[in-house]
């Protein structure tokens, strides 16, 4: 706010932390007014949780298949806002030059992947919330306290790998192409990487090929902190998710370089 | 402290060497970043190619401060091509592009500067005041929301959703957009571009009001008429170059006319040696001769070849009044590789 006739060349640290809060509540909002975003990415998960673990197990003889659930449905409820976000929206705003007309103005690069990172967080967290309520009430999951935590706090983080696999389709696709694809990614990566069904009752030769996707990582990860992974260790999964995550990264960033361009 | 370290030097000499040699210019320039003497966006022997195709070729453009220029042009004329290396957006192959004497995408550059582009459009699920608020939130002294909407015609749309809104209200809201950060320098790629008539005269009407709030802009168009209304000076681009700048009545003067077509045993080289003519060139069988005196033109051409048929004369349409403009320059040939097709 200096009262000089010169604008203002250094903005500080709080400038950019009121751009990038302000991308993302209009992004949130954004998100939340498009029904074609937020209904799947809301309600998918919940709706699989609740007619798979709960109504489906009611009764059940064991705690097993519901606490299993919890932790692929909520890495599944995170999967949706994250490529969908990234994947569909971003493509969107290049095919409609808002993209463009941004890239003109003030706005610092990072808030804007910001923005996305945390709507798609913010969504995540609602889903992750709903997914324990209905875990911890209607399906009697008891897990330690340091559970609940260790869950939210893994299924919360795959924000960040998830967004980078969105970004690199976004980067590249066509609005209408980005729809086909995410949604294949979307669908196909969840099914083979075990959060639908289990892992373990999917053939060989699919469970090999989990290796290859985040999510299959993931998944991993969050049934280890109630001891129902295959048994690879933590680094194995951390180290291939690392390097998967960094090569979606290159790919959106050779995307972007090509925009640019012509 | 305008410059960082090591960038600013090295591409000043770039942008100005050329035309004034060297170091007493650098000096000025960095004493006088945005002052009178340079111009305040300009692209200097600037070239552009997609592939094969060279979209720019050796443009120079000025932009003085507090003028409207029109850069004028045929559709694939290079226009955006200009404008978006001006913005930075593109990225520059060679040549230089200096806007307040910085590279275009430099930060204190996108603080001083508007942008309406030509393929543009925001989120529609958020209202037109929440995109306002968005990109007023980018600049240190942002307009007023309500002055924004004043000048935009927008103040009964502020809660509307930019998924609701008319082709012309929607261009009306970029507009706004471009204003929000109470810009020096404004670029208006097309704006117009769509729209039906009444919705170009209400944008011509803000556009007008920039102009009186002591604006510099930058605007494309392919309509003389548009460059006409608005523009303070017209540059016409043709296939990437500069053919022709002045004030609209010296670019009108030379591109209002005729243009005479017949078949006929005249030459194109007898028929551009009449004084009379601007240009003339073969199409087909035809002789199409573009001048402002088309009676003096036929009083000559019957003299030559009284039977000269399938006569018609109509006015000129901007794409004739290009190639007027071609030929009539003191540039090379310009008709070798024929008039079709430019990009």
């Amino acid at each position: 706010m200096g009262a000089s006739a010169q604008p203002v060349l250094r903005r500080g640290v709080g400038w950019h932390v009121r751009i990038a809060l302000l991308e993302t509540r209009f992004q949130f909002l954004s998100s939340l007014r498009l029904p074609a975003f937020a209904i799947p990415t809301l309600l998918f998960p919940v709706f699989f949780y609740l007619f798979f673990a709960v109504i489906f197990q009611s009764g059940g003889p064991s705690l097993v298949a519901p606490t299993y659930m919890l932790a692929t449905y909520g890495v599944f409820g995170v999967l949706g806002p994250s490529i969908f976000g990234f994947g569909v929206g971003l493509a969107q705003e290049r095919d409609t030059g808002a993209l463009l007309l941004k890239r003109t103005t003030p706005m610092p690069a990072g808030a804007f992947l910001f923005a996305r990172v945390a709507t798609a967080a913010i969504f995540g967290a609602v889903v992750v919330a709903v997914l324990f309520l209905l875990a911890g009430f209607a399906a009697g999951v008891e897990l330690h306290r340091s559970q609940w935590f260790s869950l939210a706090g893994i299924i919360l983080a795959a924000v960040l790998p998830f967004s980078a696999i969105g970004l690199a389709i976004g980067a590249w696709a066509k609005q209408q192409a980005a729809v086909a694809v995410v949604n294949l990614v979307f669908i196909g990566m969840s099914l083979i990487s075990g959060l639908w069904v289990p892992i373990y009752m999917l053939p060989n030769v699919m469970q090999d090929i989990a290796i290859a996707f985040p999510a299959f990582h993931l998944g991993q990860l969050t049934l280890k902190v109630i001891d129902l992974d295959l048994g690879r260790s933590v680094w194995f999964h951390l180290v291939l998710l690392g390097g998967q995550t960094a090569v979606c990264l290159a790919v959106a960033a050779a995307g972007f370089r090509r925009f640019s361009g012509r | 402290m305008r410059c960082l370290p090591g960038t600013c030097n090295t591409s000043v000499t770039a942008a100005y060497s050329r035309k004034d040699g060297g170091r007493v210019t650098i000096l000025s320039a960095l004493a006088l970043p945005s002052g009178s003497a340079p111009a305040l966006a300009r692209l200097s022997g600037v070239s552009h190619r997609y592939g094969d195709v060279l979209a720019l070729d050796r443009l120079d453009l000025e932009v003085h401060e507090g003028e409207v220029l029109a850069v004028l042009g045929p559709n694939g004329a290079g226009k955006t091509t200009a404008v978006s290396l001006l913005l930075g957006t593109l990225t520059l192959q060679s040549g230089a592009a200096r806007v307040f004497g910085s590279a275009p995408d430099a930060a204190q550059v996108r603080l001083r500067r508007g942008a309406m582009l030509q393929v543009s459009g925001v989120p529609e699920t958020l209202t037109v005041g929440e995109h306002l608020a968005l990109f007023r939130a980018y600049y240190p002294s942002p307009l007023p929301t309500e002055r924004l909407l004043e000048m935009a015609g927008l103040q009964e749309l502020r809660d509307r959703r930019f998924g609701k809104l008319s082709g012309g209200q929607k261009q009306r809201v970029m507009f706004a957009l471009a204003l929000a950060g109470n810009p020096e320098l404004v670029f208006l790629d097309e704006p117009t571009a769509g729209l039906d008539l009444d919705g170009r005269r209400r944008l011509w009407d803000e556009i007008r009001g920039l102009k009186a709030a002591g604006r510099t802009a930058v605007l494309t168009t392919h309509y003389l008429e548009e460059a006409d209304a608005l523009a303070d000076r017209i540059a016409v681009i043709h296939r990437g170059r500069l053919i022709a700048e002045g004030s609209p009545e010296e670019i009108k003067s030379r591109t209002a006319g005729r243009v005479v077509r017949c078949v006929t045993t005249i030459s194109a080289e007898t028929a551009r040696s009449y004084p009379e003519a601007a240009g003339a060139e073969m199409k087909g069988q035809h002789l199409e001769v573009v001048t402002a005196e088309p009676e003096a033109v036929l009083r000559r051409m019957f003299a030559l070849d009284p039977e000269l048929g399938d006569l018609t004369v109509v006015g000129v349409g901007l794409e004739e009044a290009f190639l007027a403009l071609t030929g009539d320059g003191a540039g090379p040939d310009g008709n070798g590789a024929g008039p079709e097709g430019g990009t």
